[in-house]
């Protein structure tokens, strides 16, 4: 297909762009010699400092201590040494376990908490209402002294919507003492000060190509008092948690994301949301039958934009929007690619028909009024096309 | 022309986008997962996702991947146990054909702005010259030709579809895919039902979706003759599994009755039949129905051998009798019957289902 002259990327929630500094931080690195991070000669000495000093950044960004923070490949492998860390070592010690996860979690967290099953664990999914959030009521209910650890994403991939960690931390807390709370920080970190909003939770995940940082990079706050059993068995680097020669590379990447984001994001967040604003009104107004996912007053983060149109196939409206160069998402996608029913939308209760229609709209800190505009003339035409010839 | 093409990972669709490439046409590639459930090769595979995804790059073209796997249950699975549970013997490519490529993904590729939707099919769509009718003929190579799986369709279909490889052999196709190192050019055709996989078998696979019945075998005098386990399995015309008569000679099964269920056998003689009939809501013409005392070239079965027929009133409803020249293999309640031109046997005339 004739591909469009410009592209509108709005699909930031995806992967974002690499920032220009990062990748000059990046390149850096390679200017002088660069040993294995755990030899004693100089090259090895040099790599060693600029992995601690990216640790000691990423650390700062979490408002935890550097000894907290495992360098991982990416966000999916967090997620994995979080979830499956934490019950295969509280398994160990006390011989039963209850795993809990919301029902939105990213795939990477579900099926982390789903494959402890195969390891005799118990699984629980924790319900959402209806406008995405976790219902501490629930939680209360689903948590006991049997509960050992619970996963709540700070905010959601599709929706952005914001769950209330801290009624999620202080249920944990109340009900089940000796749980540990896992948040996937993935989203939320280009857009939340994560020091305050996650704070109180014992694990936290983040990875690099969502703010700006190279893809293969990721990285998981453990508190201290955490037990962990490692997912990778080696060379015993990550102190014991994370085996394997370290990224000094993409940590430096990570490091010099974060450092931007902490340094943009008081400006960037209320200019994105404005630009997302006025992005839903103009679609809302210009499309027929058009509506908001997730209902007006909740929490979502500035950047993401869910709506339902109906009458239109998403998979139809993707491929139509990027014939016309805007880059949508359409949800998750199974191993082949095909696009596969929202879980999340389903937890929400949204019907079959509207998820049907469903796109997410992504924006990040690179998206300009220019880009709106060009959304703002292509998305209305196209689906009112679509819509023609159903 | 702006072409979508239904790539499957096989050799044929991805020789018949490299065809359409190097015509000048803007072409998109598009791979249909149908099945989630667990297949062998079947249409559906990651494996062959890949293959059509990487093929399409070769190309230099755009490439998608479309969800259809609820419509496809609901389509074609669905009815395909169901009609098992009737005991009959449904098609399910054919119905995979009609509501899958030829419906859905038909009116999909027109809702995004393409001029023609085209397949990997062996078959070929010409217009009559007159631009205004569109004719179904057999593809090139004799042995590959898919005709009777598309036999069901009319000319809103045909004047919207291409069949880029029906002109060309099998080996020609392959050796076209060899020349272009696309990457599916020596893979195997793909064989049987796509979403059963050999290891379980229709019988594996439908006892999962259905309560399965033994039945007796009897003999045309209604003497016992044995049994089966599973009455909804077998087909009229059957051989294996009913043994031999008194005489010795084999016996084959000439009437199935699920309700009652029992199996009757007879000679091989007993099992030939002169006649089957269409029902008349499942009649389908290319153009212009046929009627009583035509005559014509039926083709009961995927890869079945054409037989001269004359077209015949069956008194009820519209209902078609298809007589055979000569008795032959009998067709069971539920296959499909092409029909061709008789004095352009390569033409596909219409199709019906058994009654």
């Amino acid at each position: 297909m004739t591909t469009a002259a410009t592209t509108t990327y709005l699909d930031h929630a995806a992967t974002t762009p690499l920032r220009p500094e990062v990748a000059a931080a990046m390149a850096e690195v390679h200017s002088g010699p660069l040993g294995n991070p755990t030899g004693s000669h100089p090259p090895a000495q040099r790599a060693r400092r600029l992995l601690e000093e990216a640790r000691d950044e990423v650390a700062a960004f979490l408002g935890r201590d550097p000894g907290d923070i495992v360098f991982t490949s990416g966000g999916t492998e967090s997620a994995n040494l979080a979830v499956l860390g934490t019950a295969e070592a509280a398994l160990r010690e006390r011989g039963d376990a209850v795993v809990l996860y919301s029902a939105v979690e990213h795939p990477a967290v579900r099926e982390s908490a789903r494959a402890t099953a195969a390891a005799g664990m118990e699984v629980r999914e924790l319900p959402v209402d209806d406008r995405g959030m976790v219902d501490p009521d629930s939680l209360a209910r689903a948590l006991s002294s049997r509960a050992v650890v619970v996963a709540v994403m700070t905010a959601n991939n599709e929706t952005g919507v914001v769950q209330p960690m801290a009624d999620v931390v202080q249920a944990v807390r109340r009900r089940a003492p000796r749980a540990v709370v896992f948040t996937d920080a993935v989203q939320a970190a280009p857009w939340l000060d994560l020091a305050e909003v996650t704070g109180g939770a014992d694990l936290v995940s983040l990875s690099a190509h969502k703010v700006g940082g190279p893809v293969g990079t990721g990285a998981l706050a453990v508190s201290p008092q955490v037990a962990l059993t490692p997912r990778q068995f080696g060379g015993g680097q990550e102190r014991e948690r994370r085996s394997g020669t370290q990224d000094v590379v993409g940590a430096v990447g990570l490091a010099a994301a974060l450092r931007l984001v902490a340094a943009e994001r008081p400006a960037a967040a209320p200019r994105v949301a404005a630009l997302r604003d006025r992005l839903a009104e103009g679609l809302l107004a210009a499309i027929e039958g058009a509506h908001r996912t997730v209902p007006a007053g909740v929490a979502v983060l500035p950047g993401h934009l869910h709506l339902c149109l109906p009458g239109v196939e998403r998979e139809e409206l993707l491929v139509a929007l990027g014939a016309e160069g805007v880059c949508a998402s359409g949800g998750s996608s199974c191993a082949s690619g095909a696009l596969e029913p929202s879980p999340v939308l389903a937890a929400m209760g949204v019907a079959p028909g509207l998820a049907a229609g469903a796109v997410r709209l992504t924006l990040g800190y690179g998206t300009t009024d220019a880009d709106v505009d060009r959304a703002l003339a292509v998305v209305p035409s196209v689906v009112a096309a679509l819509r023609r010839t159903a | 022309m702006r072409v979508l093409v239904a790539m499957s990972g096989g050799v044929d669709s991805s020789v018949a986008a490299a065809l359409l490439v190097e015509h000048g046409h803007d072409v998109v590639g598009a791979t249909l997962k149908l099945w989630g459930g667990p297949s062998d090769s079947g249409c559906c595979s990651v494996a062959d996702v890949d293959d059509a995804r990487r093929v399409a790059q070769q190309l230099g073209i755009e490439h998608h991947v479309f969800n259809l796997t609820e419509e496809f249950d609901r389509h074609v699975v669905a009815p395909y146990v169901g009609e098992h549970v009737r005991g009959r013997t449904p098609n399910p490519c054919i119905e995979c054909n009609r509501s899958m490529k030829f419906d859905r993904l038909l009116g999909r590729s027109e809702r995004l702005g393409f001029d023609r939707l085209a397949t990997g099919h062996h078959a070929r769509v010409t217009d009559g010259g007159d631009g205004m009718v569109w004719s179904l003929r057999r593809g090139a190579d004799a042995d590959k030709d898919q005709s009777y799986v598309l036999s069901m369709l009319g000319q809103d279909a045909l004047s919207r579809v291409l069949f880029p490889v029906g002109d060309m052999t099998k080996d020609e196709v392959r050796a076209h895919a060899r020349r272009l190192g696309l990457r599916t050019a020596a893979k195997p055709d793909s064989q049987d039902v796509c979403f059963i996989r050999d290891a379980e078998g229709r019988q594996g696979f439908l006892s999962r979706r259905m309560e399965l019945h033994s039945a007796e075998v009897v003999d045309s005098a209604g003497r016992p003759a044995g049994s089966v386990e599973a009455v909804e399995l077998v087909t009229v015309g059957q051989r294996r599994g009913m043994g031999h008569g008194s005489d010795g000679t084999r016996r084959y099964v000439t009437h199935v009755d699920v309700a009652a269920r029992r199996v009757t056998v007879g000679s091989a003689a007993d099992a030939r039949c002169s006649s089957v009939v269409l029902a008349a809501p499942s009649l389908t013409w290319v153009d212009r129905p046929l009627h009583a005392g035509a005559r014509a070239v039926a083709q009961v079965s995927a890869h079945g051998r054409p037989v001269p027929c004359t077209l015949d009133d069956h008194g009820v409803d519209g209902d078609l009798v298809v007589r055979f020249d000569a008795p032959q293999r009998p067709v069971a309640p539920g296959q499909t019957v092409a029909l061709y031109d008789a004095r352009d046997p390569d033409a596909v005339v219409g199709a019906g289902v058994a009654a």
